[in-house]
């Protein structure tokens, strides 16, 4: 049995938008997301893999704007707990793209045939499975290629989580650059930005 | 659970991504590997799909994916981006040329390049003992590859089957080579050296930098090394009793020996020729002699007369051989020097010829080697067709080891000498050469032609490494490792005596520990010898 195996046990919210390359999720509790970058996993047996791409916090209703409530408050706890109902009235959101999945046992890193179901319970991944899926980095064209705000700052995100994984981080670090080098060597000023946000770790 | 090995095994260069059989392949190194740590001349090995290659670095060049890295570089002051940057979007490309394949028959010459992508890794240990064979009696361990200290042997007997040669600049090691070479040959019994030692450096003590002495071939070797001496005085000065003094005779100089001297004398060709009218004037073995004893202008002009030969010719070919007067080594009685040579040759002795003061008398030297070689080749050729095909009474085959060929083996008169044609007919008559010289580009060329076996230090003239080069495999691209070479202890090695050619840092001579390794015995190791002996005859106690 490896690490990937292990079963989880609190999820982090629910699927609530599915495709074979990008899942939304809804979080159970608001502003409970995992951070950007983050290893997450959905689907059960049929387990997907994504990587937390955008995390958003919004009005359940697209329709009611949130309106400034705080008059008078020393700080933003105060107003959430005068106004108890706004949990019921905002959700946290993230957006994960699909980096991997498992067939017959076997982890593959490349987006699953198919999506996870709605309603899919989604698991932030612990330190082993994190370290496993990373030990290697071809997905990583996975990343660079979404189309979600700031592709670059997610793969640098996911790599920094990641290199924590690793008991050699830095040599993870460098590892993963020259990876990053190698599908970028067309673009170096992308790939500077990248670096530049690795090397500040 | 182990790490995620993302860089590659460790020993892994790179991998072959194009290149050419004429222009040898381009090999993109791994993001682990520093171009620094690759050095032109290294010895890699190349795993094709199906064969093995053994290839030489020829040249490094760095790369980068993208044009704009060179105008717009990375922030490399930060280490973290110097190290993902370099050897990945700026990589290092090494060009290997391709020398041997490997085969269930051993290692052949390379006709083909290994596939794309094939892994291209430092050769180890056992490559070297593959390719080059591990040290016995006949590999003789010369030195070690680049960066390396495996032992890298030399095959003596394919050695000694052609003529070679020993190049490189004044003070880069051809002299330790040289003595190394002479030992592998003596501890391998497939030749007997015959060295003509101008400056004193192989029989008895030779001079390393800075003064230090180091041991001669008479001195590791005593029993089996004879040193003869063209200047008794000086050998004996030197703490050595020579095993023969060696004299020659007036009688024994033949024209040709004069024709060789002809650019050291400057002879016009016409004073050259002469030569030959005397020797038929006076006949065979007496020329010399009675030419040397006309006194007077006059008597040089009614000669001139007589052989009909341009009179102010003949006067200068005269006032140059008088200078052979000079020389105490010659005089108008007959000698049996070259019989004293052969006959220690013969014993299977390594015979040392010291010029004493005459070694830096060009003119000394070429004389008397030309001279007994000429001789000397001349007993070999007929005893090897007396011989006729039965090997036990062919001679033993000799080695004749002569220095600054340069200026008696140019292009112009190369032809007539003895030399040039013993380097041409190579092994016919068990007769090879070794050459040392600073100036092969002065060599002729057909006598460069014929080395079997190159061993080249560095060399800085264009023509120098021109003429060492030519003929070779890839000698174009070895063109770059010659160069490269550094100015000690290196040596670039092709041809006969190495399936493939070869950069080495030449073995260590000189130390108590290198005689040692070479078979010597000191006092002490002879007298626990004694010793042992001793016990083992008569037990202990």
């Amino acid at each position: 049995m490896t690490e990937l195996d292990r079963t989880i046990d609190a999820p982090v919210g629910e699927v609530v938008e599915a495709s074979t390359t990008e899942l939304v999720t809804q979080c159970h509790e608001l502003y409970e997301s995992p951070p950007l970058g983050a290893l997450i996993k959905t689907g059960g047996e049929d387990t997907v893999y994504g990587v937390v791409a955008e995390v958003a916090t919004r009005s359940l209703d697209p329709s009611r704007r949130p309106v400034a409530m705080g008059a008078g408050e020393s700080d933003v706890e105060a107003i959430y707990s005068r106004n108890p109902q706004l949990g019921r009235l905002l959700s946290t959101e993230f957006r994960s793209v699909v980096v991997g999945h498992l067939a017959d046992g076997r982890l593959n890193r490349y987006v699953a045939p198919l999506p996870p179901k709605i309603h899919d319970m989604v698991y932030p991944c612990d330190e082993g499975e994190t370290r496993e899926f990373s030990g290697s980095l071809h997905f990583l064209p996975l990343l660079l290629s979404a189309q979600v705000g700031s592709p670059d700052d997610v793969a640098a995100a996911f790599l920094r989580g990641v290199s924590r994984s690793h008991v050699e981080s830095r040599a993870f670090l460098v590892g993963a650059g020259k990876e990053l080098a190698s599908l970028l060597g067309g673009d170096i000023h992308r790939l500077n930005g990248i670096l530049r946000r690795l090397a500040h770790d | 659970m182990t790490e995620p090995d993302i860089f590659g095994p460790p020993d892994r260069l790179g991998m072959v991504v194009a290149g050419s059989l004429t222009e040898g392949v381009e090999v993109r190194l791994d993001g682990g590997a520093s171009i620094e740590d690759v050095k032109v001349g290294t010895f890699v090995t190349l795993q094709g799909d199906r064969a093995r290659f053994f290839g030489v670095v020829t040249d490094v060049s760095l790369r980068a994916t993208d044009q704009a890295l060179a105008s717009m570089p990375p922030d490399v002051s930060d280490p973290y981006i110097a190290s993902v940057v370099s050897g990945t979007a700026a990589y290092g490309v090494i060009k290997v040329e391709p020398m041997l394949i490997q085969d269930i028959e051993g290692a052949m010459p390379a006709k083909t390049v290994p596939s794309h992508f094939a892994t291209v890794s430092p050769a180890s240990e056992e490559d070297i003992a593959l390719v080059f064979g591990a040290e016995d009696e006949r590999n003789f361990w010369i030195g070690s590859p680049l960066d390396m200290e495996t032992k890298l042997c030399l095959n003596i007997q394919s050695l000694v089957e052609r003529s070679n040669g020993v190049f490189g600049k004044s003070g880069t090691g051809k002299t330790f080579l040289t003595r190394l070479l002479l030992i592998g040959i003596l501890q391998s019994n497939s030749a007997v050296n015959l060295v003509f030692d101008m400056h004193g450096e192989y029989g008895w003590e030779g001079t390393a930098e800075k003064g230090r002495k180091v041991k001669g071939l008479k001195q590791l070797f005593s029993s089996k090394v004879a040193v003869f001496s063209l200047d008794e005085e000086s050998s004996k000065r030197r703490g050595l009793t020579p095993d023969y003094v060696v004299r020659i005779g007036f009688n024994e100089v033949e024209p040709e020996d004069i024709e060789i001297l002809s650019g050291i004398l400057d002879l016009s060709s016409v004073a050259a020729d002469a030569a030959y009218s005397l020797e038929r004037h006076y006949g065979r073995r007496k020329w010399l002699g009675e030419f040397l004893n006309l006194e007077g202008r006059e008597s040089l002009f009614d000669l001139a007369d007589a052989i009909s030969v341009n009179g102010n010719a003949l006067a200068r070919l005269h006032n140059r051989l008088s200078r052979l007067k000079r020389f105490d080594f010659m005089d108008e009685k007959g000698h049996s020097s070259v019989d004293r040579i052969l006959e220690y040759l013969d014993r299977g002795m390594h015979v040392v010829l010291e010029f004493g003061r005459y070694g830096s008398n060009l003119a000394a030297y070429i004389l008397v080697a030309n001279l007994l070689t000429r001789r000397i080749y001349a007993r070999y050729m007929e005893r090897k067709e007396r011989a006729s095909g039965d090997p036990s009474s062919e001679p033993r085959p000799l080695v004749i080891t002569i220095e600054e060929a340069h200026k008696y083996l140019t292009s112009d008169i190369a032809s007539h000498t003895i030399f040039g044609t013993i380097a041409r007919e190579m092994r016919k008559y068990n007769v090879t050469l070794m050459l040392v010289d600073q100036r092969p580009g002065d060599i002729d060329e057909e006598v460069m032609s014929q080395l079997g076996t190159r061993i080249t230090c560095l060399l800085d003239s264009e023509k120098d490494v021109t003429s060492v080069l030519a003929g070779a495999s890839g000698g174009r691209k070895l063109r770059s490792v010659l160069s490269r070479l550094e100015s000690k202890q290196q040596a670039l090695v092709f041809g006969h005596a190495v399936p493939m050619p070869v950069v080495i840092e030449t073995r260590t001579y000189g130390t108590p520990e290198s005689y040692r390794e070479l078979g010597w015995k000191d006092a002490a190791d002879l007298k626990s010898q004694m010793e042992q002996d001793a016990a083992d005859l008569f037990g202990p106690g």
